[in-house]
């Protein structure tokens, strides 16, 4: 592959687009070439950079409650003018695009968020923003980027592998999200202060099923853990209990 | 509420204006509600909601007004364009300066600065862009290409500003 033609797949590669074939003679290249490693890199770190400049914008606790109200109060404002047929519609309809939209009991809805941040983050072509197996790197790449620190367990003589980790945002709160690997599956390591959830999320030490993904949660040191994955129960609690005992 | 946060910021961004994006967002999950039966199951739903809010966009008052006499013909040939090398000093300022970024977003014809951000800040394939802006594949490639070029050029004046 000559550096023409690799320059004219840069992009593509960049965005997780290159088809296997394509990528393995990419990447084979790149591993000879400086010149086309250095254009890689900015390219890479020009999306990055491009991501964090576009997280900007902010919504309001009172607009996220005035749509919620919307939705839910339209088949009562429906009944007053007797459209009896229109609301048995409309009720249906709601009631299928709340299942989507999250408008569930509140534990319900957190725990669909972190489904949702879960598989965003697998889906994204840089799945963590620092790449290392060793938690000595990977913890101290998180300050000064949240507002709290935890411990991440040692993992000699278990199954799980850190591949690493990123910064994420539940409800405006920033945390960090880990990423381990259990034989081909991943499971994420959610970390949030637990003040902004306490009111609406009590749940401790749960492991459920939310969208097939087996979660448990649990509150410890003033933080809340989320561990969710599509690996088996067993290997989701079985790290769930490492996280445990590296934060007791 | 999956999706709200993003909606938001995304909104904002094609909007510029606070009071204009929370109209956007309500108008958005307005219409996802009363036209949930369009949505199939087992198609993207993120990329369907994104094209709620998008159609709701262009046809405002703002999204009428930013489109007006844009041409996007450039972008819908197909091709991308060649890539130029970096420079290190390009690279070292771009990285050193979120707010020139910003702005140089902020100052991108729409067209290319919704589909730098569905591509680069929310991470969407160029299937789910393809889905999302209703242009072919082919034309989100040769756009990007073309949007990255251009935020380039834009950024090279504002450090020039600073």
């Amino acid at each position: 592959m000559t550096c023409k033609i690799l320059m004219a797949d840069l992009d593509a590669y960049v965005d997780g687009e290159l088809p296997e074939g394509e990528l393995r003679a990419f990447e084979s290249h790149l591993k000879s070439c400086f010149s086309c490693t250095a254009n890689a890199v900015s390219k890479l770190q020009r999306k990055r950079a491009v991501q964090t400049a576009g997280r900007r914008y902010t919504a309001s606790y009172e607009l996220r409650r005035r749509i919620q109200d919307n939705i839910a109060v339209k088949p009562q404002a429906a009944i007053r003018f007797g459209w009896a047929f229109q609301v048995a519609g409309l009720a249906v309809i709601a009631a299928s695009i709340l299942l989507y939209l999250g408008l569930r009991p509140q534990a319900d809805a957190v725990y669909s968020e972190i489904a949702d941040l879960h598989v965003a983050a697998l889906a994204g072509s840089n799945p963590v923003d620092v790449v290392s197996s060793d938690r000595h790197t990977v913890k101290p790449w998180f300050q000064g980027k949240i507002p709290f620190t935890f411990d991440l367990p040692e993992l000699q003589n278990s199954e799980f592998s850190l591949l690493g980790g990123r910064v994420t945002y539940l409800e405006q709160t920033p945390g960090a999200e880990l990423i381990y690997q259990v034989r081909k599956h991943r499971i994420s390591v959610f970390v949030f202060p637990e003040a902004p959830l306490h009111s609406r999320f009590r749940l401790n030490s749960a492991l459920t099923r939310k969208m097939s993904f087996h979660l448990e949660t649990w509150t410890q040191g003033g933080l809340r853990y989320f561990v969710v994955g599509d690996a088996g129960a067993a290997d989701v609690d079985g790290l769930a209990e490492l996280f445990k005992k590296a934060g007791a | 509420m999956p999706l709200f946060d993003q909606l938001y910021n995304f909104a904002h961004w094609l909007t510029k204006n606070r009071e204009e994006a929370e109209d956007l967002v309500q108008e958005t999950y307005a219409k996802a509600l009363k036209g949930f039966s369009t949505f199939r199951p087992g198609t993207n739903f993120r990329a369907w909601m994104y094209r709620i809010l998008r159609n709701a966009f262009l046809t405002s008052r703002t999204g009428l007004k930013e489109t007006e006499g844009l041409s996007t013909d450039s972008d819908d040939d197909g091709t991308a364009l060649p890539i130029e090398p970096e420079t290190p000093e390009s690279i070292f300022m771009e990285r050193s300066n979120t707010q020139a970024l910003r702005t140089a977003l902020e100052e991108l014809p729409v067209h290319h600065r919704e589909i730098l951000l569905l591509c680069d800040m929310e991470e969407m394939s160029y299937q789910e862009i393809s889905d999302t802006l209703s242009i072919p594949v082919g034309t989100v490639m040769s756009r990007l290409s073309r949007a990255r070029k251009n935020l380039r050029a834009s950024l090279g004046l504002q450090l020039q500003k600073g």
